[in-house]
């Protein structure tokens, strides 16, 4: 039986349902194959093209695997020192109060080095927004162990597993900043299947939209995989992370608005 | 038959055959080429013409290598097939 359409005639302009966002640029992904980054960039990037704020945004890029995002998001950003990117945001906010104000950040960043900052840009309640890749490991600089990495997984500075005893328990840094008054909007989400990609973006546009109500701070985690430092391909350290990682850090909504 | 149905084109020069588009899709239209792109990675194609466009792959993408395009059938077209 002949083809009734052809493959050419399908792949038309007016026929195209999903294409990358031109919000980010040309340049390639320097991210490994697989890692969860360029899926949790692209998210923030349609979610901001949807809401046609590219002229009104500004970025926070921090130190971990992540520091060029500022060459990846076609938006205006600065790159923060390590871990301090909540109070560059909170100073940029301040100042540029009518902008969408956000700080992209992973684990080591933000909950190691940079937790002082984290806890106090969410207990001053600023009015900017926290987007959290939690990988469990420090990813750019080798594997090296987190605070939130799981007990007895190895890394590179805990080959054994991590032993609570003498390197203490993971933090949820999550459920603690959103214990306090100033976070208005705090949720988890992961970004390593199509269903949970669909609930991620959700999560994402909450954030940015409550953002313009100034009633505080909002903090969306993504739990995500990092396939070279827990040295897996791609699809088995997805698998890993939903086997592992989910039951210590449960997805879903922690804080909403009342 | 589908009242739908999609296509999908790879940017072969920026996907990174990390697999993750080929277990999501429910009709196995993915698989990864023989071939190398210009990094080195075995690069995903579509091999069938399942596709429905239901952009399970594209949404998983890390780096965004994957376009889809959908068409209704109409019902002469229907009928003819
Ligand atoms: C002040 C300072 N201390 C230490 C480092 C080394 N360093 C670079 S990235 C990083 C950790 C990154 O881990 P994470 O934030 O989890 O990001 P990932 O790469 O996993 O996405 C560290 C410790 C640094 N660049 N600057
Ligand atoms: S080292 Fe880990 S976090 Fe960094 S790009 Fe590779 S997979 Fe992603
Ligand atoms: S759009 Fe859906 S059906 Fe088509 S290739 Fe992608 S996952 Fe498969
Ligand atoms: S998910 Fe994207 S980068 Fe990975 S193999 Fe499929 S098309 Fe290539
Ligand atoms: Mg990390």
């Amino acid at each position: 039986m002949p083809d009734t359409i052809t493959r050419e005639e399908i792949c038309q302009p007016e026929n195209m349902i999903y294409c990358r966002t031109p919000l980010l640029t040309d340049a390639p992904l320097s991210y490994c194959p697989g890692c969860g980054h360029g899926t949790a960039h692209r998210l923030i990037m349609e979610v901001i093209e949807e809401m046609n704020l590219q002229a009104d945004t500004i970025g926070v890029a921090p130190v971990g695997c992540s520091v060029l995002a500022y060459d990846f998001l076609d938006i205006d950003m600065q790159q923060a020192a390590h871990g301090r990117a909540p109070a560059v945001a909170t100073g940029i906010k301040r100042l540029m109060p009518d902008k969408f104000v956000f700080t992209y950040q992973g684990d080591g960043d933000l909950a190691a080095i940079g937790t002082g900052e984290t806890i106090h840009a969410c207990n001053r309640g600023e009015n900017i927004t926290i987007f959290f890749v939690n990988n469990g490991i420090y990813g750019m600089t080798g594997g090296q162990m987190a605070p939130t990495t799981l007990p007895n997984m190895k890394t590179a500075t805990s080959p054994f597993g991590r032993d609570v005893q003498t390197m203490g328990y993971p933090l949820k840094i999550t459920e603690l900043i959103a214990m306090l008054p100033g976070t208005y909007f705090v949720s988890r989400q992961s970004v390593h299947t199509p269903a949970n990609v669909r609930k991620a973006k959700k999560a994402i546009e909450k954030a940015i939209s409550y953002q313009k109500l100034n009633k505080g701070l909002s903090f969306v985690e993504i739990v995500s995989n990092c396939n070279s430092g827990w040295k897996m391909t791609p699809l088995e350290s997805n698998k890993w992370m939903e086997e592992n990682m989910f039951s210590f850090f449960p997805l879903g909504d922690i804080k909403v608005p009342k | 038959m589908a009242k739908v149905k999609g296509e999908i084109v790879v940017n072969t020069e920026r996907c990174k055959g990390c697999q993750l588009c080929v277990p999501v899709c429910k009709e196995n239209v993915i698989a990864m080429s023989e071939n190398l792109n210009g990094k080195g990675y075995h690069f995903a194609q579509s091999v069938n013409d399942e596709c429905n466009g239901c952009i399970n792959c594209a949404l998983v993408c890390p780096d965004g290598a994957i376009t889809v395009y959908r068409v209704k059938l109409n019902e002469s077209l229907k009928a003819a097939s």
